[in-house]
């Protein structure tokens, strides 16, 4: 009975306290509500938590100079785990919160999850981060912008850096069978062919969490590649580049995003060494992304993360259309985003019909003395 | 010919390690009819007791040989802890149950170990020390056959043939081969039979520790799930060569490993399980007990 009476009391206490908050939420009817959505507990939540910073520098900026055309911009701020299943909660959280533009989601499969539900309420939504093909190729998503390069762009990167750069024409093509690495081997064999400088003499995948790589080891060395091109994450990387040093092999390696990463040298150690990866594009000489990272370290004491300088520059975009546009219109967003030019930390981008930053690319990057550096 | 030469030592190395875990499934099936779905966790358990020694011994400055034996000898231990204890936790009380009983348990108990050691550890992946140098009289011909492939092969024999002189010429041995045959009659000459069994876990759990220790410091690095598909393949294996039959099961990982590794070479490394797994097909439907596996009648 008593816990029934208490129970009583909290409902009528929240009661009072939703009539309380009421005007107040009136009250916030003048202002820009700007979302931001991706992981920020859980795993993988240092691949979003730096975005939520970015997106407060500029936003603390922006209101500190008066706001957008007169409003004052507010956050709102929703955790999606990296979760496709939550991740369409949250974008209902966030679209019933009133959002006039999204930055985020993060990964790719909470973004795709997500998008429909802000299609068709016709909210901006831009990713620093999800690089899926499907996100803008595909045409599904006429609301989907982001400020990295998508997928289909890292296979002729890494294929004209081994053939161009490097001077390698004999290449051998390694993928793991999976999602991620398959379709990159796939679109760098198809460059290859395009292009008509190199020559592809193996072609193959590999079962990932097998126990030894021995055999394609050898098989790649029959081959006589000069090169090696591997779609696939840094765990198999790791495990070919260490067999192909017991192997005495000499052939340059070349991969992915899904190599770079301090992991890969960690476990390799001295066989990561000369190891090529493409990763986001390098801003160090971009003078803005200097500044971005300068207001980071003033006001939370620490470098970025990962995505950091994107979600800065999708941040700074989209805050810019509102402004040109002097609307948050999905239509009126569009046209500006797509024909204006804008100064952020990536460069000075606008977005090309599908939605994709132009301009925006990758960079390779080669392991040297234990970790990864930009070659020139 | 240098090419098949490659393939062949290539094949010959994981059939070593598929044959140290495949002893450990045919052993505990030869003597309870049990399929312990946990031996590949054992395996891992015993790559990551080997990482967790060698690293500390390493940092304490003790030379290379003697961090070998250490934390070999400690991955054996521990590991056929585990094994005895899992056996007396989750397989023992189930002694008298259904057949299927005991595979749930066994299941169970591989997720278990798995999601422990990913707790307990950590869900990345780790540098495995490399404990087992290159040699300099090796170097001419490091591109075919390498130190750690000879180590493992070498080591491998080595283990086959104490493992076949303790089955053939002790008393335990003698007690476990009866026990295979008759676990009724070998209760009535006396023969305490919880102890074989206990054993048997013992020796296949140090063998899989041997296994794990070998290839992680082979292609260096572990993870928690090193276990899964390296239990799957020996279990493959297993039966390939007649479970129950520990010649069968080193055959049968030999065969298994040579298949996989001239299926990449000579087809390609995309159909590296599709071979494998038609070969078992293959032999399961002109010699449904394995290669040297007894057709005998339904245990009981």
């Amino acid at each position: 009975m008593k816990y029934n009476l208490s129970g009583k009391l909290l409902s009528t206490a929240a009661c009072v306290l939703l009539a309380l908050s009421a005007p107040a939420l009136g009250v916030a009817g003048d202002t820009i509500k700007f979302g931001v959505a991706g992981p920020h507990s859980g795993d993988l939540a240092s691949y979003g938590l730096p975005s939520v910073n970015a997106a407060k520098l500029v936003i603390d900026k922006v209101n500190a100079n008066g706001g957008i055309n007169g409003k004052m911009v507010e956050m709102l701020v929703e955790d999606d785990v990296c979760k496709p299943e939550i991740s369409t909660n949250t974008a209902t959280k966030l679209v019933s919160d009133g959002v006039e533009v999204v930055l985020g989601h993060i990964c790719s499969g909470a973004t795709i999850a997500a998008m429909p539900i802000y299609k068709e309420s016709g909210i901006l939504v831009m990713s620093p981060s999800a690089t899926s093909d499907e996100l803008t190729l595909s045409g599904d998503y006429p609301n989907f912008f982001r400020t990295i390069a998508p997928n289909a762009a890292q296979s002729p990167a890494m294929i004209d850096f081994a053939i161009n750069k490097l001077g390698l024409s004999k290449i051998a093509i390694i993928h793991d069978k999976g999602d991620y690495g398959k379709p990159l081997a796939e679109g760098a064999k198809k460059h290859v062919e395009q292009t008509g400088k190199g020559e592809v003499v193996l072609f193959e995948g590999i079962t990932p969490g097998a126990m030894d790589y021995s055999a394609i080891v050898q098989k790649i060395k029959q081959s006589g590649a000069e090169v090696v091109v591997f779609g696939g994450y840094h765990p198999e990387a790791s495990k070919i580049v260490t067999i192909m040093k017991k192997k005495r092999l000499k052939t340059k390696f070349v991969s992915d995003d899904g190599v770079k990463d301090d992991t890969f040298i960690k476990v390799a150690g001295d066989a990561a060494e000369g190891v090529y990866a493409a990763g986001p594009q390098d801003n160090s000489s971009n003078p803005m992304a200097a500044e971005a990272k300068a207001a980071h370290k003033a006001a939370f004491g620490s470098d970025p993360g990962a995505f950091f300088e994107g979600a800065y520059a999708a941040t700074v975009a989209m805050l810019n259309a509102i402004e040109k546009a002097d609307s948050t219109k999905l239509e009126d967003l569009k046209k500006v985003l797509q024909t204006e030019k804008v100064a952020t930390p990536v460069g000075d981008i606008n977005f090309d019909k599908n939605g994709d930053a132009i301009g925006v690319g990758f960079s390779m990057y080669v392991v040297e003395n234990g970790s990864y550096i930009v070659v020139k | 010919m240098d090419y098949f030469i490659e393939l062949f030592f290539s094949g010959l190395t994981r059939g070593s390690i598929y044959a140290l875990i495949a002893l450990g499934y045919t052993m505990v099936y030869g003597i309870i009819g049990l399929i312990n779905f946990a031996h590949g966790e054992i395996y891992m358990i015993g790559a990551f007791t080997a990482f967790i020694v060698a690293t500390v011994l390493s940092i304490y400055g003790f030379p290379l040989f003697s961090i070998v034996i250490i934390a070999g000898l400690a991955a054996v231990v521990w590991s056929s802890s585990y094994g005895y204890t899992i056996e007396k936790i989750a397989y023992k009380p189930l002694r008298h149950a259904p057949r299927l009983s005991p595979l749930i348990s066994a299941i169970g108990m591989s997720i278990f170990l798995q999601n422990y050691v990913l707790l307990a550890q950590t869900s990345d992946f780790l540098p495995f020390p490399t404990l087992i140098p290159d040699w300099e009289f090796m170097e001419p011909i490091a591109h075919i056959v390498g130190t750690t492939d000879l180590a493992i092969l070498v080591t491998t024999v080595m283990v086959m043939v104490l493992l076949t002189v303790v089955i053939k010429f002790t008393k335990i041995g003698k007690a476990m081969r009866a026990t295979a045959q008759d676990r009724m009659m070998a209760t009535l000459v006396g023969i305490n039979v919880n102890n074989v069994i206990s054993a048997t876990f013992i020796v296949g759990s140090a063998l899989a520790a041997i296994g794990g220790l070998l290839i992680a410091s082979h292609i260096g690095q572990i993870n928690f799930y090193i276990g899964f598909i390296a239990g799957i393949k020996a279990f493959t294996a297993a039966v390939l060569g007649g479970i129950g039959s520990i010649p069968g099961a080193v055959l049968g990982s030999f065969v298994l490993g040579l298949t996989e590794s001239f299926a990449t070479g000579y087809v390609s490394s995309d159909y590296e399980d599709v071979f494998a797994f038609s070969l078992l097909v293959l032999i399961l439907i002109f010699k449904p007990s394995g290669l040297l596996g007894k057709a005998t009648n339904q245990k009981v």
